[in-house]
Order: structure tokens, then C-alpha cells, then sequence
């Protein structure tokens, strides 16, 4: 059994309350009025960006689909669209660390159904630690929840077509309003959380049945429920990006883009698989799991980092190679005003694993994959940030308060969560029908 | 001078593993071991050097990426600039991402080929070559060890028939 160490429990609590100081420090900043807006641009603006030029500004409009019909003036409209810029950010930011843990949860799910699905020989070793990093999807899938329910009711601007106003302006939007309306998406989010979290529990309690029982029914049944799971999830996931991430950008749209998330989530997952074992194995709580079960996970975060490379960079190139006004905007709008984390994030979900794991020896060292798992998790926050963020706050971004804040509140409640659920039960599965096979595992 | 080699067969290659062990222990030199199909762990039995064939891979991928680079860079942006398209041949970065699936294709392909010819070249192997097989049997259902003979032919038979041998030949060491 485990027992969560003293340590990384208040470290956690400190983690969550400094985060929620600096969440809270986001909304107080925010600011109320144009005339805050202003200033707050004017004592900034020699930080970045340089100048919100006539282009950048004019195609932000076009987004909100209001440049004609607030036709008093240009000053009078870009200001009003600088102050919802800036009510968003600190909406934007908890909103992007609340979805980046809880796809990690999401991704370790995916991955573990795999494992059960493909019967795989190596991992039965490491179930006890990736059910208990899944215990997080539901306090994660609750919050991000919560977050899409505040946004429905006006709480903030996150989601343009969520404004009747807007939409009664702009055609394309009543176009997808058949899709894209609050009702409906909630309903969706609902059943996609709900099909997860269900999932989630069932498995578990087959997963600590299967210990108890002199049969191998509840394994039999997990395989199964896992392999329709899949399908379920393949699904869901790709509605999910539609509906959670493209619909900030409702202009636009892109067909790879459910995989390119689930690549995201995929391997943001298994790199927290391997940190978490890495960890426990530390501390000597998992005596049979050697450098050949950290060589596999390391393997796996390899090759799907060049498979999210993949996906980035076909999603990418279409897009650039063809050049449609209607669709280019989506890089134009991060080329301009994201370059650094844009093409910073390539580096860090790219270059950085290939050159580092792409030696054998190296993938079982264990302090190599830590080091290079920080620059994936890291890579990968910015991946959903150059998402979320030229949508909702457009040329007004920056790493400051409101987003450090989320990051350090929900890893803290990550954190918590996570080595809570470890500790309710024994972190070896005591009779899976491939534990030993597990157990003698060697590459 | 000429050297003599003794020739174990086995029929099981856990018995052909126990008995390399046997012999590695017994600090006698393994000249070589014939095998119909790859024995998983023989090479680390035998204290192999492991391979640096996927060292060499890479520095060949590497290359590739370079003649791409330079290929792509030379006909496209250097030489003759054309307006294809409106694509912005004013730079190489400019053009990148029209690039890249030439770039990893040949990364790939330099990376594949040459490491095949490295293997070929340092396996000595090649369309006309004489195969170096000591007994037929090898590529079917027998292992033979090679152990080379320095006068010690009575103790070397009698430690190979003790590790499960099913034959024992004596014979005039191939030269390769």
C-alpha cells in the first residue's frame, strides 16, 4: 500500500492556494471599463507585439462578426473589442489548464483501454498507477464542465457564437447554429463526460474485482467493455475537439483536427504515466517494474510525439500550401502574434524528444525521461495555449499571473487527486492473467 | 600452419545457449555458432560487442536531411528563383514547409539504403559470394559451435559431449 508522503501533500495544498491566489489576482485585473482597457494597453504595449496593426485588429472584428453593424466608428469598436479581449484572458487561462489536466486523465484512459484492448503483456504492472491517474478525470471533467455551463450563461466571451447578438449578425454562425447551440453542446458535453467517467469507474472496479476472484470473468468483461470503450471514445474525442476547442475559432474549421488533439492528449498521458511510475519506483513502491516497463513508456513518448509532429505539421501545410483566405486566417492570426510559443512548441514536442529519446540507453535512464517528459507536459500546455488563446484574447496574450495561477492551481489538485486515489489500494494487481509475464517483462 | 577446429552440433538451442554458457565459463574461445533462425540473448552468451549499425543510421539520416536542404535550396531559391503558384521563393524558410516532404523522404531513404549496405558490407555478403556453411544441416534444424583446437582436442571433446552435443566433427578450419 501506499501511503501519501506528508511532503507531497502540503506541497500540493500550497500549490493549489498560490494558484488560486493568482487566479483570482486575474480576475481582479481584469479590467472593467474601456477606458481601463486602454491604459492597461498603453503601460503595456512596448512589451510585445510591437503595433496592433490595422490587419490584425480588422480580422479580430471579422471573428466577432460585428465590424459592420457597430459602424459608428473604427476607435469606438476596436476598443470595445481590446476590453472583451482583456476580460477573456483570465477566463482563457483557466480554461486551458483546466482542459490540459483533464485531457492528461483523458489520454492515460485512452491509453489503458488500449492496453486492455490489445491484452498487452508488459503493462498489467503499471494498471494500479494509470487507474489512479483516470481518478482525476472526474473532478477534471466536472471543472471543465462547469467552466463550458458559466460560458453558456454569459459568464464570459470564451465562445463567440454563444452570443445571440453575434449570431443575429453573421450569417455563417446561423448557418451552424444547428450545431453549434448551447443546448446541444452541452447535451454533448454531458454525454462524452458522462461515457468516460462511466467507463473510467466500471473498469476500476472490475480491474479491483479481478483481484479478489477465483475466475477470470472480470478480466473477460474489462477486455470487452475497453474494446467498445474505444470506439466510444474515437468518437467522442473528435466531437469533443470540435465543440471544446475549434468552436472558439467558429469560422473555422479543419477536418484532422480531432486527431491532432488526440495526439496531444495521447502522449501528454503516457508522459505522465512515466513520471508517476518513475516516481513511485523511487521511493521503492513498485519492486517489479524495472528499466525495460520505462523503456516501453519512453518508447510510446517518443513515437507519438512525432506522431502529434505529424499530425501538427499536415494540419499545417495544407493550409499554408493552398492558402484559402476562408481558412488561412487561423495562422495568419498565430504567425503574427504567436511566433515565439507557435514555433517554440514544434521545438519542444519535436526536436527536443527525438534528440533525446531517440537513443536506446538513454530511454532508461530515468532522470533523461523526466527532463525530457517536463519539456513534452510543458510543450504540450502550449499546444492547447496556441489553441485556445489567438481566438479569445487574440494579440493581447502573455504568460502572467492569470496563467501561471491556473497551471499551479490544477496541477496542485492534479497532484492531490492523483496520489489520493493511489493510496486506496495495492499498487500491484495481484492476479491479471498476464501479471507475471509483466513481471519478468525485459526488452 | 594448419589450424583444426572441432565442430559441436546440437538440436535445441537451449541446449546449444547452456552449452556456449559451459564453454564461455570454461574460458575456451567460441570461434563462431551456425544457427537456422536467431537465438534470442546467443550474442550477450557469447560477450558480442552490441552492434553500431543504428549509430551509423543516423549519421546517414543526417546526411540525407543535408543533401535535401542543399538540393532544395540551390534549384529552388538559388538558381532560378521562378514565381510558381505565388509560392515566396525569396528564401529558403519562406518556402520550408513545400520542403519538408522531400526533406524527410530523403532522410528515410539515405538513412535505409546506406545502413543495408553497411549491414551487406560488414557481413560480407553479396549476390555471387560462396555461402560459408559448415554443414548443411545448420540452416535447418541443427546449431553447430566452432571451437578452434590448440592441442587440447581430448579435453575439448570431452567438455562438449558433457554439455548435450549431439555430434562431434573434427575438420580443417575454413578460411574466409
Amino acid at each position: 500500500m501506499y501511503t501519501f508522503s506528508n511532503r507531497l501533500k502540503i506541497g500540493s495544498i500550497i500549490l493549489m492556494a498560490v494558484g488560486l491566489l493568482g487566479i483570482i489576482g486575474g480576475f481582479v485585473m481584469a479590467p472593467g471599463t474601456v477606458e481601463e482597457a486602454k491604459a492597461m494597453v498603453a503601460s503595456h504595449d512596448d512589451g510585445h507585439g510591437g503595433g496592433h496593426d490595422t490587419a490584425a485588429s480588422h480580422d479580430a472584428e471579422m471573428e466577432h462578426g460585428a465590424a459592420a453593424e457597430h459602424g459608428g466608428g473604427h476607435d469606438v469598436s476596436y476598443d470595445e473589442h481590446l476590453l472583451s479581449q482583456l476580460k477573456n484572458r483570465p477566463w482563457a487561462a483557466l480554461y486551458v489548464a483546466a482542459f490540459f489536466f483533464m485531457m492528461i486523465a483523458l489520454g492515460v484512459l485512452a491509453f489503458y483501454a488500449i492496453q486492455r484492448a490489445a491484452q498487452a503483456g508488459w503493462s498489467p504492472l503499471l494498471f494500479r498507477v494509470m487507474e489512479g491517474i483516470t481518478a482525476y478525470l472526474v473532478p477534471g471533467g466536472i471543472i471543465v464542465f462547469v467552466i463550458l455551463v458559466l460560458s453558456v450563461l454569459h459568464m464570459n466571451h470564451l465562445f463567440v457564437w454563444m452570443d445571440p447578438e453575434v449570431v443575429a449578425h453573421d450569417e455563417l454562425l446561423q448557418g451552424k447554429s444547428g450545431y453549434l447551440n448551447p443546448t446541444f453542446f452541452l447535451i454533448r458535453a454531458a454525454i462524452f463526460l458522462g461515457g468516460w467517467i462511466a467507463y473510467r469507474e466500471y473498469s476500476r472496479k472490475l480491474s479491483l474485482k479481478q483481484d479478489e476472484s477465483t475466475d477470470n470473468s472480470s478480466f473477460k468483461l474489462n477486455f470487452r467493455i475497453s474494446a467498445a470503450f474505444l470506439v466510444f471514445y474515437l468518437i467522442s474525442e473528435s466531437i469533443m475537439s470540435w465543440d471544446w476547442i475549434m468552436s472558439v475559432e467558429p469560422h473555422w474549421f479543419s477536418t484532422l483536427f480531432g486527431w491532432y488533439i488526440f495526439a496531444s492528449m495521447f502522449v501528454s498521458g503516457i508522459t505522465v504515466i512515466a513520471m508517476v511510475t518513475i516516481y513511485l519506483k523511487s521511493k521503492g513502491l513498485l519492486p517489479d517494474v524495472n528499466d525495460s516497463h520505462i523503456h516501453d513508456l519512453a518508447k510510446f513518448m517518443f513515437g507519438i510525439s512525432i506522431f502529434w509532429t505529424y499530425l501538427w505539421f499536415s494540419q499545417f501545410m495544407l493550409i499554408w500550401y493552398s492558402n484559402i483566405p476562408e481558412e488561412v486566417t487561423y495562422y495568419v492570426t498565430r504567425i503574427q502574434d504567436y511566433k515565439l510559443p507557435f514555433f517554440g512548441m514544434v521545438a519542444m514536442n519535436f526536436l527536443f524528444p527525438v534528440l533525446l529519446l531517440m537513443n536506446s540507453d538513454y530511454k532508461r535512464i530515468n532522470w533523461f525521461v523526466v527532463l525530457t517528459g517536463i519539456v513534452i507536459l510543458a510543450g504540450h500546455y502550449m499546444d492547447i495555449f496556441n489553441a485556445i488563446m489567438p481566438s479569445t484574447v487574440g494579440d493581447q496574450w502573455f504568460i502572467g499571473i492569470p496563467e501561471i495561477g491556473a497551471i499551479l492551481f490544477f496541477a496542485g489538485l492534479f497532484i492531490f487527486w492523483v496520489f489520493r486515489a493511489l493510496t486506496t489500494v495495492p499498487l500491484q494487481p495481484k492476479r491479471n492473467p498476464f501479471i507475471e509475464e509483466s513481471r519478468h517483462f525485459h526488452y | 600452419m594448419a589450424s583444426k577446429v572441432i565442430q559441436a552440433f546440437y538440436n535445441d538451442d537451449d541446449v546449444l545457449m547452456h552449452a556456449v554458457k559451459k564453454v564461455k565459463a570454461a574460458k575456451h574461445h567460441i570461434e563462431e555458432v551456425y544457427c537456422p533462425f536467431p537465438v534470442h540473448g546467443l550474442d550477450k552468451a557469447m560477450g558480442l560487442a552490441p552492434t553500431r549499425i543504428a549509430i551509423t543510421s543516423f549519421l546517414y539520416g543526417c546526411v540525407g536531411l543535408t543533401v535535401a536542404i542543399v538540393m532544395m535550396n540551390f534549384i529552388m531559391i538559388k538558381d532560378w528563383p521562378q514565381d510558381i503558384g505565388g509560392k515566396p521563393s525569396f528564401s529558403y524558410i519562406e518556402n520550408m514547409p513545400a520542403f519538408v516532404p522531400i526533406m524527410f523522404e530523403l532522410t528515410v531513404f539515405f538513412a535505409a539504403h546506406l545502413m543495408v549496405i553497411t549491414f551487406y558490407l560488414r557481413s560480407r555478403l553479396w549476390p555471387f559470394k560462396k555461402a560459408e556453411n559448415p554443414d548443411v544441416r545448420t540452416t535447418d534444424d541443427h546449431f553447430v559451435m566452432e571451437i578452434e583446437i590448440h592441442g587440447n582436442e581430448r579435453e575439448l571433446k570431452d567438455l562438449l559431449v558433457g554439455t548435450g552435443a549431439v555430434e562431434i566433427n573434427i575438420s580443417e578450419k575454413n578460411s574466409h
